[in-house]
């Protein structure tokens, strides 16, 4: 098992795949998305929360959801004999219900939501912003990280700036939906939406759901005991 | 200008298209639009070139997309470099009675505002002969039931990106039901998270995951419910 990291340590790349080993004896691991790393290494260290491991699959995965399934499946498996419970950190992602289907055949349990975005503003608040008005973009602290890398390049505005509106022609605004108070990724992130053609809206949203989610994550891993 | 640059006009009819197909992978608008052109002034018939150099290069690029070798941002450049081919073409297929296969309405559903593979679909189908009515993004029940009365098509096809949207396509199909008019169209449904058994849940005709297998779809279809129709004008 890897060395526990450092909040530093977990600004992982989209291609990255890692695991931040836990303080204590772990008896319960979290399968997180890439993108949510660092928050939930963080997280787990704000909380003293020592008997929780943390696995993460690459956060590109994002683009190509259909992959996203079998990826879980097989993080789930090849940990299932080291651990007394498992918790995945995803959302549906797109997987149209794929993921939730092993989810219920592992025997596992996911935070609720379709994705970050909605588990972070909290299921309610997301729909309700949301169904009022769709054309609203939204960043979370990962993203604004990674702007440059998720969205100039991901979308190749950096070689093709021309598709900008094909992509964001029909959005307003830009809404940072931020997991922790930083001016500097603040401005980075209005900075971000007038990049795109957009409005700018901060609401700092903190953990949302995340929070409770690694709360029952780590109270299993203190139930189940050490070895 | 480089030595290796490729003088459209210089080639063959045969090595244009090739290299058309080309320009539509690189995305390559301009060059496309002048391989139309020239096409056109050597006597092509309009729905020839649309079908051989445009539509052709595009069932190639959705090939590379769906094996994962292109991206959405090659796709969306392609898509682009068709439309601009398009644009010239249109309006000479209506004069020179191009093959109709059938209408489509098409939209993406309430809530959600992916449009790119939609404009994919659209672009295709009317590739493939069919009129296509876009209706855009983010379409209440209402917007579907109003443009199926005005534009009475064949097809109605809805597109969803979003897990959150995609069962939104349950309640249009619901209140197509509700008012009588659901066996009046055949209803296609698509959109990244989508599969099969979703759209068999919701009551849709058919799940297709790509533009390419949207046309083919459609046709078959097509030619079912002209044979239904037939059959039903024999029996009566
Ligand atoms: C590009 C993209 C965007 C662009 C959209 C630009 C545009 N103008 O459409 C931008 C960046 C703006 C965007 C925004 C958002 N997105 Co987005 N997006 C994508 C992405 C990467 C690709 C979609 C795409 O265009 N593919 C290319 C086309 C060619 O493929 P396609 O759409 O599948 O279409 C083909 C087939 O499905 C089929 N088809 C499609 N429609 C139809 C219709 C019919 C009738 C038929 C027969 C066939 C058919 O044929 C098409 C052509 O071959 C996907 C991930 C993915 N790989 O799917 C996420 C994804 C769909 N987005 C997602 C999310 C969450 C969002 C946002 C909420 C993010 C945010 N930060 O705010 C907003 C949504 C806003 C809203 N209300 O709609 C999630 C959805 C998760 C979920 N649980 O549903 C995904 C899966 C990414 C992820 N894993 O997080 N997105």
């Amino acid at each position: 098992m890897v060395e526990a990291a450092t909040p530093e340590h977990t600004d992982l790349s989209v291609d990255d795949e890692a695991a931040f080993a836990s303080a204590g004896p772990a008896r319960a691991l979290v399968i997180a998305c890439g993108a949510l790393a660092r928050e939930i290494v963080d997280f787990r260290a704000a909380n003293g929360f020592d008997h929780l491991d943390i696995t993460c699959l690459p956060a590109k995965l994002h683009n190509r959801p259909h992959l996203i399934p079998e990826a879980v499946r097989t993080k789930i498996k090849a940990n299932k004999a080291d651990y007394r419970a498992i918790f995945v950190a995803y959302g549906d992602c797109g997987t149209g219900g794929l993921l939730d289907k092993v989810i219920e055949e592992e025997g596992v349990e996911r935070i609720e939501g379709p994705h970050c975005y909605a588990f972070y503003t909290g299921q309610k608040a997301f729909a309700a912003i949301t169904d009022d008005d769709p054309t609203q973009f939204f960043l979370t602290d990962y993203m604004v990280r990674h702007f440059d890398r998720l969205i100039i390049e991901g979308l190749g505005l950096d070689r093709w700036p021309e598709l900008r509106d094909d992509y964001f022609g029909n959005y307003t605004n830009c809404v940072y939906i931020s997991q922790v108070r930083d001016e500097a990724l603040e401005a980075k992130a209005r900075e971000a939406a007038g990049r795109l053609g957009l409005g700018y809206v901060h609401r700092h949203v903190g953990y949302g759901e995340l929070a409770g989610f690694m709360e029952a994550a780590a109270t299993a891993g203190e139930e189940a005991g050490a070895p | 200008m480089s030595d290796d640059e490729i003088i459209l006009s210089e080639l063959s009819d045969a090595d244009l298209v090739e290299q058309m197909h080309d320009d539509l992978y690189d995305g390559l608008k301009e060059e496309i639009e002048e391989g139309v052109n020239i096409l056109l002034e050597r006597g092509w018939a309009p729905y020839t070139i649309l079908t051989d150099a445009l539509v052709e290069g595009m069932r190639i690029v959705g090939i590379d997309f769906r094996d994962g070798i292109l991206f959405v941002p090659e796709v969306l450049k392609s898509a682009n470099a068709m439309k601009g081919g398009m644009k010239i073409l249109r309006p000479l297929l209506a004069e020179t009675g191009a093959p109709r296969a059938g209408k489509m309405v098409i939209g993406t559903v309430k809530g959600d505002i992916h449009d790119i593979g939609k404009n994919l679909v659209t672009m295709m189908m009317e590739g493939a002969g069919f009129e296509v009515i876009d209706l855009g993004i983010n379409n209440p029940v209402e917007n579907y039931l109003a443009a199926l009365e005005e534009h009475e098509p064949d097809i109605l096809g809805m597109s969803a990106l979003l897990t959150t949207t995609m069962p939104y396509m349950k309640v249009v199909i619901d209140t197509m039901k509700e008012k009588g008019i659901r066996d009046d169209y055949v209803v296609m449904v698509g959109g990244a998270p989508l599969n099969q058994e979703f759209a068999t849940a919701v009551g849709a005709d058919a799940y297709c995951s790509d533009a390419a297998v949207t046309v083919e779809t459609a046709k078959e279809l097509m030619k079912r419910r002209h044979n239904v129709t037939a059959a039903g004008a024999t029996a009566a």
